[in-house]
């Protein structure tokens, strides 16, 4: 029988479920090793030989060397557990969420100034609101090539 | 017998601590946010508590995906503020209360709530900010902290009908604990927000404040809302918000006297809403 998951259809979000949570289980874990000083410094030190010491995925690796995300949350990676890779790299937590938007730090904190992203259009997949995956990368970088379509659309719904 | 006197909702927003921690109260990005707790604090101070049973969600600090409890109560004679990567915030380390958790616990359990017993944890911001946002900057926070942490980041997290009556279980607890303690019980995280995806930055102004006015006015209803609602209209974070619930349900039957409301937008990616319930 298949578990109801009633989240599926809500654009540019995964949740995190048991299902997520087994695929991201190793990106996770590697994660979480950064909370202690001396694991940031290695990473830093020689990033892909740390992450070499994980039973995480290739791809789920070169997610996390190219600090997209977005991609790493498509690979089971889980916003909490990610925020200690931005931790490392010295990024806040709107640093990081505004990233996975296309946005540039300017741009997204001006929204949050605004009142934040409108939920209009953006409940359902399939609306018109900005979160649409036709609709990335959002901000300047979606108006520069208004036709380009994001990691995110690909892997959206795949879950 | 102990009693529970009054509920305190609060979010718990990273990015407020850090504002506190590095001097930026009267950045005028920030202000606002402090000044919605001017009253609280105040009311802190000429309300003091004996105790408080702080409900809040640790964000992947104490509980990695080792091991993931729903529900989780702080048994331990004290909790050291975490290293959540940024180093540990500067603030008094959070004094337990053994005795009266225990005994929640026993009751609790009894009562078909399976709590996991923790002797030994760090906390983070989830319980540190609230504190800071109530409490200011003291040497040392003004009474013993039980730290209650509910699992809201691995779904499913538990059902808004579940943490209400597992509220009203803590209230039976108390009530039954053989010392005259004063107990407030917070509720904390939300409110509208979401931290991840091209929907990161998602706020929702009415839907936020229709939960206050329906936590206040018809919790019983309130519980009822599934979680699709919290993710859909609130953002993937927002389901924080299924933790309140779990304070107001240990507040009295009687109509609560709402002692403060306050709710802003922004602070970093989050709404911030707040709220002082008193039983009557």
């Amino acid at each position: 029988m298949s578990l109801d998951k009633p989240y599926l259809d809500v654009p540019g979000t995964t949740i995190f479920d048991a299902e997520q949570s087994r695929r991201g289980y190793h990106l996770n874990q590697f994660c979480m090793s950064l909370m202690k000083a001396a694991n940031r410094e290695r990473f830093k030190a020689n990033e892909r030989a740390y992450l070499d010491e994980w039973l995480m995925t290739e791809e789920q690796k070169q997610a996390v060397l190219a600090r997209d995300l977005n991609w790493c949350i498509s690979l089971g990676g889980n916003i909490y557990f990610l925020a200690k890779i931005g931790a490392t790299d010295g990024k806040s937590f709107q640093q990081m969420a505004g990233s996975m938007t296309g946005m540039n730090e300017d741009e997204y904190r001006n929204m949050m100034i605004g009142g934040g992203r409108s939920a209009e259009g953006n409940r359902y997949v399939g609306e018109d609101g900005d979160a649409q995956a036709y609709r990335q990368p959002q901000g300047a970088a979606g108006r520069a090539t208004p036709s380009a379509a994001g990691r995110v659309s690909q892997t959206e719904g795949k879950h | 017998m102990a009693h529970i006197s009054a509920s305190v909702f609060t979010s718990h927003v990273p990015a407020i601590g850090a504002a506190l921690d590095l001097g930026k109260l009267a950045e005028p990005y920030w202000q606002p946010v402090f000044a919605g707790y001017d009253f609280s604090k105040q009311w802190m101070k000429d309300n003091k508590p004996d105790v408080i049973f702080l409900v809040y969600n640790d964000h992947a600090t104490a509980f990695s995906l080792e091991m993931i409890p729903t529900f989780a109560i702080g048994c331990a004679d004290e909790f050291r503020p975490a290293d959540e990567g940024w180093g540990p915030r500067p603030v008094p380390m959070v004094k337990g209360h053994p005795d009266l958790a225990s005994h929640i616990a026993q009751s609790v359990i009894q009562d078909d709530f399976d709590l996991t017993i923790v002797n030994k944890m760090d906390v983070d911001h989830g319980l540190t900010v609230p504190l800071s946002l109530m409490c200011g900057q003291p040497q040392e926070w003004p009474c013993p902290v039980i730290p209650f942490a509910v699992n809201v980041v691995q779904y499913p997290v538990p059902s808004g009908r579940r943490c209400y009556n597992l509220g009203k279980a803590i209230r039976k607890a108390v009530e039954s604990y053989d010392q005259p303690l004063n107990v407030h019980i917070w509720g904390t995280g939300g409110m509208s927000h979401q931290l991840q995806g091209p929907r990161a930055g998602l706020i929702n102004r009415e839907w936020d404040n229709a939960f206050l006015d329906r936590l206040i006015a018809d919790p019983e209803g309130q519980a009822g809302v599934p979680h699709i609602d919290y993710v859909r209209e609130a953002g993937s974070e927002g389901i924080e918000l299924v933790m309140w619930l779990i304070a107001r349900g240990a507040m009295s039957d009687n109509p609560p006297k709402v002692r403060h409301r306050f709710y802003h937008v922004p602070a970093s990616n989050t709404a911030v809403g707040h709220l002082i319930l008193e039983n009557t």
